[in-house]
């Protein structure tokens, strides 16, 4: 408990007794306006409880504004390793005099609420513990410069918080090390306001709520990461070569990580130079057309967007879907077109990413959930465009890309890049005849050359979809059909080389739950509270697009299977529907799409009120 | 030149290639069509400065002018983009393999009107590329429109008049720093050809704005970009001679009547005086005569902008000198030690 002198505080409630302790299990939400430095406060604040050796996870939830807007960041701790947003607010700290009330009122009953004492909240809500904390009269003491106190206000928190949950110090000062890069007078600062808060709780405030952090050992030897970040080094570690890109958030930082890391890892030692080309391009269709380009004369091309992007690219990914170049194109997804809510999270484009661009295409996309898949998924991509020869989308969203996870460290790639079917100069010497377009061995894959190869065999000449084998042109009605059809077999040998799903099979379940992308971590959780209220399911989770074989069949398996995802549409279940043909009647649709990350309540309400529904039906 | 190996067609370059294998499929655009009478000499450029064929790599838009990529250097790979994009494939291409010599041919739809962005960013960048618009005034493809370099005033064969300003290509080029820029005629071989020739010894992007005469829909009378028309209003600049590096240069001119250009390979431009003095290096004068020209009606060719000194995009992204595109591994894939490092740094 408390090892602070205890005053009693006018305006609180005083609390009979002491509630039962919560240990490692609950939620925090910062409230703070944006532009006003808190960020780094709120990184420092989850390290630290990671380093305290409970998983954690954060979410920042900003407005589409430099400076000046409401902003939220929650951060939940879990022992059981649930990192998924929770949709109750156990702990508030209000910092925005403009959105305090609503915040305070936001807390769930018997929960704390952290406030300026200038706002004089005390008497907002009986059934939390208020306590009040001059910050701003506090900060005066951290720094003569105002610009400085400001930003050292919410470090003062951090300090308030870190005592009243019982996070260490040094977990603390070394979260706040890790911050800074240790740059000795940034740390020296910010530890200083650290000590303001911590010393302002040990002598004025009584610690009255339950929430507690004690030590656990399940962080060692993780590391936290956002999931752009992980991209971009798994692209790194890829062998990318060409990257361009517009810069949109959600997904601008993966390509600012990109050239920070490249700069550091891919410039060759021994003549100065850089192994890569990353080029900011004048908007998104141009940052297609490059990677096209690229992917043509045989580069792992890549570039990143969001929503707004992939609408532009429309025309270019038909094109490098009927011509087989190889591209990759992550999508980091967020709401809506224009103004709106364009830094909310969403997984609206799996419909317009499957099937971008005009006359019969589909693509490969991958769904990557966690910042290890990434990682992973980066490498990946690379291997099936350049495999397949084609254009592979990675759906990533707002809450996985930008916001920080644990993970456990990235694993060295140990297979080799997969360059897919190249024909070099030897090979063609050796072949003695090359058609860019024809399937040799029965996978739809034909074999290309690159620009550049020395051999009178190697040219052709690249066209959209009016060409024969030869790569000549053609309107011949069987030239057409045929390559169409290749193109066909040609995703249907991919089906069983992209990700397949992680499926878990409870053999006593009626249902079947199916989800995709971030949704993975509140369904796991869901699945715990449903087996608590005596449902028993199983899992599969969709790792990319086309489907996998094993799909039907868990879908045949169970009487009801919930399709899960954050967009309106129920866009993957319609794509599921199509697939299971007459079992479609089994697909349910939970959808959840406000622009917060989905939460586990959130489903496993809408799961147990459709079983409760089909009960009452029989 | 070259040695006689009496194997070989009588007359090949100095590759001893012969001219046929700087060919491309027949042509399917309408007979008489300008863009073919520029496809020839690209033809004839690349035969006789001897670049190898697998070296170069084609690219084009849409429309009759973005086909003829398929009608020259069969032997080299080609990429028919999508309308108004070629800029973007190009770079992408020039970025994997900066060993290649890229051309580009587009029209002054593709280019002007759906592609202006694109080009305007390229030019911006300097991208190692040949440029050649083929300007015809019109979408030959599809069936006569205007499109953003007609003139004012110019008629289409319907009786519509345009009333909108042209954009001029070249204006746009020097001034967004293109580093060599130069206007011809399609029907005026002895000056298009060393104005390719020089473009290939370029390094950085080579715009040549090219007014090739749509015979089917823009040839008529009251049309300011039928052969008639460019003929009765051409005003070359200079006369134009290449001098590639692996000749010797001699100096059979009086002193002050010519002007050497020298490019990055070495090869030189000669510009032999006319009726006028012109500088080619200075962008104000570069662009007052483009303007004063286009005010006359007159069609002022030759080359209007040269910059050596300007870096082309490769070297600001100070690049590997082997393509990216097949680096090894070893070379694109950081060290487990890096990783290790870079785990550290997010624990
Ligand atoms: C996105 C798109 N819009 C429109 C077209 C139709 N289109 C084909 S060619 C062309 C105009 C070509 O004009 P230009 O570039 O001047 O070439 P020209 O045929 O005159 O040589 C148009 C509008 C297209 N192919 N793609
Ligand atoms: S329509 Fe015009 S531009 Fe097209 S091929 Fe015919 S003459 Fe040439
Ligand atoms: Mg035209």
């Amino acid at each position: 408990m408390s090892n602070g002198t205890q005053t009693a505080l006018a305006g609180v409630t005083q609390e009979q007794g002491v509630p039962e302790e919560i240990v490692n299990d609950f939620s925090i939400q910062v409230a703070t306006v944006n532009g006003s430095g808190s960020q780094s406060a709120n990184s420092v604040l989850m390290r630290s409880i990671f380093l305290m050796g409970v998983p954690v996870s954060g979410k920042n939830i900003f407005p589409s504004n430099i400076a000046g807007l409401p902003t939220w960041y929650t951060i939940r701790a879990n022992q059981h390793g649930y990192v998924a947003r929770r949709r109750e607010v156990d702990l508030c700290i209000a910092m925005n005099p403009e959105t305090a009330r609503d915040d305070v009122r936001n807390v769930r009953p018997g929960g704390v609420a952290i406030y300026e004492e200038a706002l004089n909240l005390g008497t907002l809500r009986e059934d939390i513990t208020l306590y009040p904390v001059p910050f701003a009269k506090l900060a005066t003491q951290s720094s003569p410069e105002p610009k400085l106190r400001k930003l050292l206000a919410n470090m003062i928190y951090v300090g308030v918080v870190a005592e009243l949950l019982g996070i260490g110090r040094d977990e603390v000062v070394a979260a706040i090390k890790t911050q800074f890069k240790s740059k000795a007078k940034a740390v020296e600062l910010n530890v200083m306001a650290v000590d303001l808060g911590i010393d302002y709780v040990r002598a004025r405030l009584m610690k009255r709520d339950p929430f507690r952090v004690v030590r656990m050992g399940l962080t060692a030897g993780k590391i936290i990461i956002d999931g752009n970040s992980a991209a971009a080094l798994g692209a790194m570690f890829a062998g990318c070569t060409v990257v361009t890109w517009y810069p949109i958030t959600p997904s601008s930082s993966l390509c600012e990580t990109m050239i920070e890391y490249f700069s550091r890892y891919r410039i060759d030692p021994e003549t100065g130079k850089a192994t890569f080309a990353i080029v900011q391009a004048e908007d998104e269709l141009a940052a297609l057309g490059m990677v096209i380009g690229a992917g043509w004369a045989g580069a792992r091309a890549m570039t990143a967007t969001s929503g707004p992007g992939i609408s532009l690219m429309g025309e270019f990914a038909g094109l490098a879907y009927f011509t087989e170049i190889p591209a990759v194109v992550w999508d980091i997804e967020r709401i809506g077109p224009s103004t709106g809510l364009p830094t909310r999270t969403s997984q609206g484009d799996v419909l317009s990413a499957f099937y971008l661009s005009h006359g019969d295409t589909k693509h490969i996309v991958l769904f990557p959930s966690s910042v290890e898949e990434c990682f992973e998924f980066a490498g990946t991509a690379f291997d099936l465009a350049e495999r397949f020869q084609t254009i592979v989308f990675v759906l990533s969203d707002l809450d996985l890309g930008m916001n920080n996870w644990m993970a456990h460290p990235f694993q060295y790639p140990n297979k080799p890049l997969d360059r897919g079917k190249v024909l070099t100069r030897d090979d063609l010497e050796r072949l003695g005849q090359f058609e860019r377009y024809r399937d040799v061995d029965g996978d739809g894959i034909p074999y290309r050359t690159l620009p550049g190869t020395q051999h009178p065999l190697a040219a052709y000449f690249t066209r959209g979809s009016g060409h024969n084998e030869k790569a000549g042109y053609s309107e011949r009605p069987e030239d057409y059909k045929n390559l169409m059809d290749r193109l066909l077999r040609k995703m249907d040998t991919a089906r069983s080389y992209v990700p397949q799903p992680i499926v878990d099979i409870n053999p006593n379940a009626k249902i079947g739950l199916i989800a995709f992308g971030t949704t993975d971590w509140a369904v796991v959780e869901t699945r715990d509270q449903l087996k608590e209220e005596g449902i028993e399911s199983s899992y599969l989770r969709i790792r990319a697009l086309p489907f996998t074989p094993g799909l039907l069949e868990f879908v045949e398996r169970h009487d009801r299977v919930y399709v899960i995802e954050q967009n309106r549409d129920g866009q993957m279940g319609d794509l599921i529907k199509l697939k299971v043909g007459r079992q479609c009647d089994r697909i349910q649709k939970v959808l959840h799409y406000t622009g917060h990350p989905i939460d586990a309540r959130t489903i496993t309400e809408a799961v147990t009120t459709a079983e409760d529904q089909m009960k009452e039906g029989k | 030149m070259t040695t006689v190996n009496p194997n070989l067609p009588s007359k090949t370059n100095r590759l001893g290639l012969p001219m046929t294998e700087y060919k491309g499929l027949d042509s399917t655009l309408c007979a008489g069509c300008g863009h073919d009478g520029i496809t020839s000499q690209i033809v004839k450029a690349f035969y006789e400065y001897g670049v190898e064929p697998h070296r170069v790599a084609k690219f084009s838009g849409i429309g009759c002018s973005s086909k003829t990529p398929a009608y020259f250097i069969g032997n080299s790979h080609g990429f028919n983009a999508v309308h108004g994009r070629m800029p973007a494939v190009a770079t992408g291409a020039m970025l994997a393999n900066r060993t290649l010599v890229g051309v580009g041919v587009s029209g002054d739809g593709d280019t002007a009107s759906i592609g202006i962005g694109q080009f305007i960013h390229l030019l911006r960048r300097n991208i190692p590329l040949i440029y050649i618009i083929e300007n015809n005034g019109v979408y030959g493809l599809t069936k006569g429109q205007f499109s953003a370099t007609a003139d004012v005033g110019s008629k289409l064969k319907n009786g519509i008049v345009n009333e909108l300003p042209p954009i001029d290509c070249c204006v746009l080029a020097i001034e967004l720093g293109c580093s060599y820029v130069a206007r011809s005629f399609a029907g005026d071989p002895k000056q298009l050809v060393p104005l390719i020739k020089g473009a290939i010894a370029h390094k950085g992007t080579a715009l040549l704005d090219v007014i090739s005469p749509c015979v089917t829909f823009n040839n008529h009378e009251g049309s300011t970009k039928s052969f008639k028309y460019a003929k009765e209003h051409e005003e070359m600049l200079h006369e134009i001679g290449f001098v590639p590096y692996f000749e010797q240069i001699q100096a059979d001119y009086p002193e002050g009547a010519v002007k050497e250009v020298e490019l990055h390979d070495g090869s030189h431009i000669r510009l032999r005086k006319l009726d006028r003095d012109y500088d080619p290096s200075s962008k104000p004068q570069a662009l007052q005569l483009i303007r004063k020209a286009n005010e006359l009606g007159e069609l002022i060719t030759g080359l209007l902008f040269y910059d050596r000194e300007k870096k082309d995009f490769i070297d600001d992204l100070n690049m590997m000198d082997e393509p990216l595109a097949t680096l090894p591994t070893s070379q694109v894939r950081p060290s487990r030690e890096a990783l290790a490092e870079i785990n550290k740094e997010f624990s």
